[in-house]
């Protein structure tokens, strides 16, 4: 049976890396980017998240079946958020009467 | 009986051709199970963003309020759990027994400092009356009309971090189940499934963490000199 056993010291690297941009996201809230804080927030943690799914959860060893179901749960996620909010900023756009 | 147990978790069932196709097949069940998490934690996100967007004062005062060096601290001590968890996966993997044991020890102690934490700055949040529905509920620079947002906010916030100290509790009985495991000796370098995916598990309520801390404590805190 094939398994990938990585190396301790890819394993430290990611967590160096990890800690690295959780004090730079604290870092970061304090410094006054407008509108960007937000994005420079999710950037940050999406990038934390792919650290963790690909090295710690073994997703770059997995097979293509899981990584097909992975995708197809961003896309999901992507409809629920999307779909939601594209209702909810759009709501008094028209002149509909009872909104 | 020990012995029996150790065969019987060896044996490739027989829906299975080969062993690393059992694998592989409980790997994704765990998979489509941390995606159901997703979709279950996306509702929250999803409501926390609407408000947010809706009472952007009153949340911006509110996350405001949040003791950030906690969180940070918090966020830390996870990522330091999911180190040593994805060590305790490596040690298995090599069939490393006792580095197995030590290192789930080790992740159970950072998990459990995790909710140390956490029941402190609930306590704080008592403390302060900062509890959604509590009679003397009051947010110091919220005008009176928004203190029903205010309250919004902390019902949110207590409903996430909630249901993620929750998950975090599972995760703790799964890291104690699979340590009475490995100290009996019941995965080897060709069985380790349960401590493989009881690692997935362990790194999603993480990676959870990951994106409520920002959320919760941070995005607003550069408002915080005109607001506050």
């Amino acid at each position: 049976m094939t398994q990938h056993v990585d190396s301790v010291k890819t394993y430290a690297a990611v967590f160096i890396a990890l800690i690295i941009l959780t004090v730079v996201t604290t870092a970061v809230a304090f410094v006054d980017l407008g509108p960007f804080s937000v994005v420079a927030a999710l950037l940050i943690a999406c990038g934390k998240m792919l650290l963790v799914a690909l090295f710690f959860m073994h997703v770059r060893h997995s097979t293509r079946l899981t990584r097909l179901v992975l995708v197809g749960a961003v896309l999901w996620l992507g409809i629920l958020i999307a779909f939601t909010l594209s209702d909810v900023f759009s709501r008094g756009w028209l002149g509909v009467p009872g909104r | 009986m020990a012995d029996f147990a150790h065969a019987e978790s060896l044996a490739v069932r027989e829906q299975f051709d080969t062993a690393e196709q059992q694998k592989d097949a409980s790997t994704l069940g765990m998979w489509i199970f941390l995606i159901t998490e997703i979709m279950f934690f996306g509702g929250m996100f999803l409501a926390y963003t609407v408000y947010r967007a809706e009472y952007s004062y009153a949340f911006a005062v509110a996350s405001s309020s949040m003791n950030v060096y906690f969180g940070a601290f918090n966020t830390v001590v996870l990522l330091c759990s999911s180190f040593t968890m994805v060590m305790a996966v490596r040690s298995a993997q090599l069939g490393l027994r006792k580095g197995t044991v030590v290192y789930l020890f080790l992740t159970l102690i950072l998990g459990l400092a995790f909710l140390g934490v956490k029941v402190f700055e609930w306590s704080e949040k008592f403390r302060e009356h900062h509890i959604p529905g509590m009679a003397g509920f009051h947010l110091d620079g919220v005008p009176p009309d928004q203190q029903g947002q205010a309250q919004l906010f902390f019902s949110l916030y207590f409903a996430m971090t909630g249901l993620h100290a929750l998950h975090m509790i599972v995760g703790a009985g799964i890291v104690i189940t699979l340590m009475y495991f490995a100290w009996k000796g019941k995965y080897t370098a060709e069985y380790m499934t349960p401590v493989d995916i009881g690692g997935l598990y362990w790194h999603f309520v993480d990676i959870i963490w990951i994106f409520l801390f920002p959320l919760l404590y941070l995005i607003d805190r550069h408002l915080g000199r005109y607001i506050l």
